[in-house]
């Protein structure tokens, strides 16, 4: 985004959610030299392919979890059915986020 | 690896445009400066961002851009600086 | 990441730690559920990970540069090799390289990252959101001057600003000048004057 047109640098800050840094946890872990699931090239064009809207949709952690997701996704290490399975299986257990 | 600039080299930065995951920045496409320093041989980011991490290393450079050369109608003195990362193969010797 | 020096900074709660999980949170724990049962790595790992996290800030920026400050010869080493001169320290930079750039009476630096997000976290934790910011990332590449401004630092025109764009694989940091009526201080209590922002060089230290 170098030189492209913008607003006033407004010095905004916030102490990261547990679930923030548990998706940032989970891309130390996955690109770890030693595991090496994920690269972060990888995660960064995976972000770049959600498409310049989900710049301003989503936020910084949400596009990180979107992008390792389909990146996982794609490499088989989860299936969507075991995903999509899961994921309703934990909306049902009615926990916050921490 | 051997290094195809050194430090001091005037370059230029390639005019392309190719898809996939780049960073080379679009600012300093087309642009020209002077190598800064020499960074090493690293993984090349476009072979890494499809996970191709035995693909072969590229040599990174710094390279020190005058800001007026980066924006035309850059507001501040002609000293300004900006410096960037860029891998050898968008490079090519200057020909100014 | 809790309170340090926000001076003048927003500080928003954390986001969403009440109410129902959004649909991104309910995926964050379903993939890691299926990573940890397919022994990707292990719950341990995890908790590691984000405690490792919650243990940086820019303490350990602000001791690399009260170092600098009383030693030169550390100093020296910092500026040509910024990863070796903090393993020195015993700071682990990680993967990717630290290079050291020095404020001076001619120079005042900054650092960005155009392309993403990319920030010395080892030495100062996690990025503030400013910092990832479309304003910041576009901004300061093309009027440098301004945007520090709007952060209070008016930099004269006979002193030169260089932009440090992290594009690749190094990291940066910024070494402010010693403030002025800091001579014999202690190097505890010159780091206390060392604020994140004058690491990242959008400020300068705080003044004694």
């Amino acid at each position: 985004m170098g030189g492209l047109p913008a607003g006033r640098v407004e010095p905004t800050e916030h102490d990261y959610a547990l679930w923030e840094k548990r998706v940032d946890a989970l891309m130390v872990l996955l690109g770890g030299q030693g595991r090496g699931v994920i690269t972060v090239d990888e995660l960064r064009r995976g972000i770049e392919q959600l498409g310049a809207e989900a710049y301003e949709a989503m936020s910084y952690y949400e596009r990180w979890i979107a992008s390792m997701t389909n990146t996982l996704l794609a490499k088989g290490i989860i299936t969507s059915d075991e995903l999509g399975r899961r994921m309703a299986e934990v909306g049902k257990r009615g926990e916050g986020a921490g | 690896m051997a290094a195809r600039f050194a430090a001091g080299d005037r370059v230029a930065v390639r005019r392309a445009f190719p898809p996939g995951h780049i960073r080379t920045p679009w600012y300093a496409r087309g642009a020209a400066g002077e190598v800064e320093r020499i960074c090493g041989a690293f993984g090349n980011p476009e072979e890494l961002a499809f996970g191709r991490r035995d693909a072969p290393k590229q040599t990174l450079y710094r390279v020190r851009f005058a800001q007026t050369a980066l924006w035309p109608d850059y507001d501040g003195p002609p000293g300004d600086t900006i410096d960037i990362e860029l891998y050898e193969h968008w490079l090519e010797p200057a020909t100014e | 990441m809790a309170t340090h020096d926000h001076h003048g900074h927003d500080h928003a709660p954390p986001p969403d730690e009440d109410g129902p999980l959004t649909y991104y949170q309910t995926m964050e724990i379903a993939v890691r559920e299926l990573l940890i049962e397919k022994g990707i790595f292990g719950a341990d790992d995890v908790r590691r990970a984000i405690e490792t996290m919650d243990a940086r800030d820019h303490a350990a920026g602000a001791e690399v540069v009260a170092h600098a400050w009383t030693d030169p010869d550390f100093r020296e080493a910092l500026l040509a090799d910024g990863t070796g001169a903090c393993a020195r320290l015993g700071i682990d930079i990680g993967p990717t390289r630290l290079i050291a750039v020095e404020n001076t009476a001619a120079v005042h630096n900054v650092i960005v990252c155009t392309l993403c997000s990319c920030y010395p976290r080892n030495l100062l934790g996690l990025p503030p959101d400013w910092y990832k910011s479309r304003a910041y990332r576009s901004r300061v590449v093309r009027e440098p001057r301004a945007v520090l401004r709007e952060f209070g630092t008016a930099i004269p025109d006979d002193v030169t600003v260089r932009v440090h764009d992290s594009t690749a694989d190094m990291r940066y940091i910024v070494v402010p000048r010693r403030p002025a009526g800091t001579e014999g201080w202690a190097r505890e209590r010159l780091a206390a004057l060392v604020t994140r922002d004058s690491l990242i060089g959008v400020t300068v230290p705080k003044n004694p």
